[in-house]
């Protein structure tokens, strides 16, 4: 009996140390939205953090989509015990801007800690998203991406299509749907994941049309929405007459869409350039990818199309350490270095943020041998941004989003018309763009 | 006759009061006065700035359009799944209560699905009637029925209602059996002989003495479909397409948690709540008086 108490305090003796060893390194607590490989992938990053150094300990955790990542980091620090770092997909950035005592931007953060940085690495399409109108950073970049077109090989050539010419404009997309639902070479001809950006805010930029007021919210917080141009109500249009004549089919709010290209139902697909990784591990046909179509009778288009995907921002909390902070500018270092970015851009399907790292992988043959995978990059930057194709900057982008969502659902549902789905939208939208701006006047 | 518990001691029965008090403090009346006071306040997402508004909170949502279509789903949404629920269990405890072999077999094969969570429950339901993965789904579209509740509102709608309520049949089945089971022989025998057996003899003798644990059943399905119902939601059709399945409870989440306008979901609460509660007074006022106990 006694030997047994004597052995548990033994342990208990051991336990104590190994934990006041581990408590001796500044934890970060990290949240992230990344599920499935790319999450893994992340937190691999993050091990290689902690094992390169003994000081400071980052704990990556996921915490379900983007959306949920933003309430879930936005409710911890109402509690008073936000992440230290959390990550926002690209629409939270105006919410995360004006967020005031809340975070701290990432130009702050590193000249406090005296921790070198420099921001000019980044690809300007990039920075200039999570940057302030003077060009310091708010949050720094890392995982970007953008929206493209995935298009099944097998499926255009069953159709009669020849698989190396994909649709080019919107006309030449329509025919091609068309055909390949009537020739039966797939069921579905063609669809979206995130309809709000990839047929809003993307159709917007790559055809330099304004998708709200004061360059897209950039420049100041009474902008409000423009999605109700001719331009617009004549896309949304054509949705509508090409779901009425069974050549587009909706996939759902958000990224539902995605399984319906992968699992080969649909044979193209508007999404994101980060599906990359779903579409290598699932997709059983040749698969391809395309610039997004445009409207070729319009002037100029096409131009740039702008980033998606997220940004890490820092967030505070009583009683946070400048140690806490250190450790935080010591990671963000760590992440942003050349060898990470490589990796994270040639094993995902998201952007070379840094403009070396695309220069390095070009020079040693990278997208020579991996075709297409220089698109996003080439489409995101074929052109100078002008005050359409800059990016975004709205509050509460991702409740308009819904809002959106719902009009267009209504529409294609034939309880209203184009023209009323897209003025409800403003004017929905414009409520909730003047609450934020009363909210932070 | 004393009927009142006297006890010696004076501090003893507040504290044997105590674990139900601190309950509905912790778990009711603080939320609740939380909701009242956050309804009064318009505040950015990060509550680094409020400012009190009075009643603007309730004005706008009552102004809001898309809260009166709300409304009007969970009304079509609270009677469909109340009766969904409660028609269909009553028929399955006349019946389970005549089973004579295998009685507690078939009672607890249909007690089954309240054992299932909701979310998991609207998956299950999700590969039945998935327009692309679902067999039912799947067979519609074959017979040539253009089945897609994703697009469709009304079949979503439809979709919600009947998920809803078959995870609530097995509760009010077992309410409904228990019942049935205390309603003594001689009362349905004397029936009988009397000539009121089978329908008529359920209708002018069984129903009637049903009574109380149909009006109990009545209170407690409303308020599962007005409360319980948000993961099956959440699950099949996120309250689209369109605002086609957003409920007032729905509509609260997704103010509140997705949109983060605690005054404008606060203000959505109260007026819920405040509806709750007129809604089982005038039950317990006016139906309560024809129940048999």
């Amino acid at each position: 009996m006694r030997q047994r108490v004597l052995s548990l305090l033994l342990v208990a003796l051991l336990m104590s140390l190994l934990m006041s060893a581990s408590a001796q390194r500044v934890r970060v607590e990290f949240w992230h939205g990344l599920g499935g490989p790319l999450g893994q992938l992340l937190e691999t990053i993050t091990d290689d953090f902690n094992r390169s150094q003994d000081r400071f300990q980052v704990n990556a955790t996921f915490r379900g989509s983007y959306p949920e990542t933003m309430v879930a980091a936005i409710a911890a620090f109402r509690a008073g015990n936000a992440p230290h770092i959390v990550q926002m997909f690209e629409v939270g950035t105006a919410t995360m801007m004006h967020a005031g005592g809340a975070i701290v931007p990432v130009y702050q953060l590193f000249a406090r800690t005296g921790v070198p940085f420099d921001p000019s690495v980044f690809l300007p399409a990039v920075r200039s998203y999570y940057s302030l109108p003077d060009g310091r950073l708010m949050s720094l970049p890392f995982n970007s991406s953008t929206a493209i077109t995935w298009y099944n090989r097998d499926a255009f050539r069953a159709a009669g299509l020849n698989p190396d010419q994909p649709p080019r404009t919107w006309t030449e997309l329509r025919n091609a749907a068309r055909r390949i639902v009537a020739s039966g070479a797939a069921r579905c001809g063609f669809s979206t994941a995130w309809p709000t950006w990839t047929q809003f805010e993307q159709f917007s930029a790559i055809h330099n049309v304004p998708l709200a007021t004061r360059a897209n919210g950039m420049e100041g917080l009474d902008a409000r929405l423009q999605i109700n141009s001719p331009l617009h109500l004549r896309h949304l249009q054509t949705l509508m007459d090409m779901q009425r004549e069974g050549s587009f089919t909706y996939g759902g709010r958000d990224g539902a869409a995605d399984a319906l290209f992968v699992n080969g139902t649909c044979a193209i697909l508007h999404g994101s350039s980060a599906l990359l990784g779903r579409v290598r591990s699932e997709a059983t046909f040749n698969w391809g990818v395309a610039n997004l179509p445009f409207y070729d009778d319009v002037r100029g288009a096409p131009i740039n199309s702008i980033i998606g995907g997220a940004s890490f921002w820092v967030m505070t909390a009583p009683g946070r350490t400048d140690q806490e902070y250190r450790a935080v500018a010591e990671f963000f270092r760590f992440i942003s270095r050349p060898e990470v970015a490589r990796r994270w851009h040639s094993e995902t399907g998201f952007l070379p943020i840094r403009q070396d790292v695309f220069n390095e992988l070009n020079a040693a043959g990278f997208y020579r041998a991996n075709p297409g995978r220089d698109l996003p990059l080439l489409q995101l930057t074929r052109t100078e941004p002008t005050v359409n194709s800059r990016g975004l900057r709205l509050g509460n982008m991702p409740e308009i989003r819904n809002i959106i969502q719902e009009e267009v659902e209504n529409a294609l549902q034939g309880r209203q018309t184009a023209q009323q789905a897209l003025d409800n939208a403003v004017r929905r939208g414009d409520a909730v763009l003047a609450a934020f701006e009363r909210a932070h006047r | 006759m004393q009927r009142r518990v006297v006890y010696p001691n004076r501090v003893l029965p507040y504290l044997l009061l105590a674990p139900q008090i601190i309950i509905t403090v912790v778990f009711f009346i603080y939320p609740a006065a939380e909701a009242i006071r956050q309804a009064l306040y318009q505040q950015d997402p990060f509550g680094l700035n409020a400012q009190f508004v009075w009643f603007e909170n309730f004005a706008l949502v009552l102004q809001d359009p898309h809260y009166w279509e709300a409304a009007r789903v969970t009304l079509i949404f609270s009677l469909a799944v109340t009766l969904l629920a409660m028609a269909p269990a009553l028929l399955l405890a006349v019946m389970a209560d005549r089973v004579v072999r295998g009685a507690a077999g078939y009672r607890t094969l249909i007690v089954w699905p309240y054992a299932i969570a909701p979310a998991v429950a609207a998956v299950l339901w999700l590969f039945i009637f998935h327009p692309d993965i679902g067999y039912v789904g799947q067979g519609l579209l074959a017979l040539g029925i253009p089945w897609d509740y994703r697009m469709n509102g009304a079949q979503a709608l439809l979709l919600v209602i009947l998920v809803s309520a078959w995870k609530q049949i097995s509760y009010n089945f077992l309410f409904f059996l228990a019942a049935l089971q205390s309603i003594p022989r001689s009362i349905t025998e004397a029936a009988a002989i009397d000539g009121a057996s089978g329908m008529r003899g359920f209708w002018l003798i069984t129903f009637p003495l049903l009574s109380h644990i149909t009006f109990f059943l009545l209170v407690v399905n409303l308020i599962y479909s007005l409360f319980d119902t948000f993961g099956v939601i959440h699950a099949l059709t996120q309250g689209g397409p369109g605002v086609a399945t957003t409920t007032l409870m729905y509509s609260i989440y997704r103010d509140g948690v997705v949109n983060v306008d605690l005054g404008g979901s606060s203000a959505q609460s109260v007026i819920l709540m405040a509806g709750v509660i007129l809604l089982t007074m005038l039950q317990f006022r006016y139906l309560e008086k024809r129940v048999h106990y």
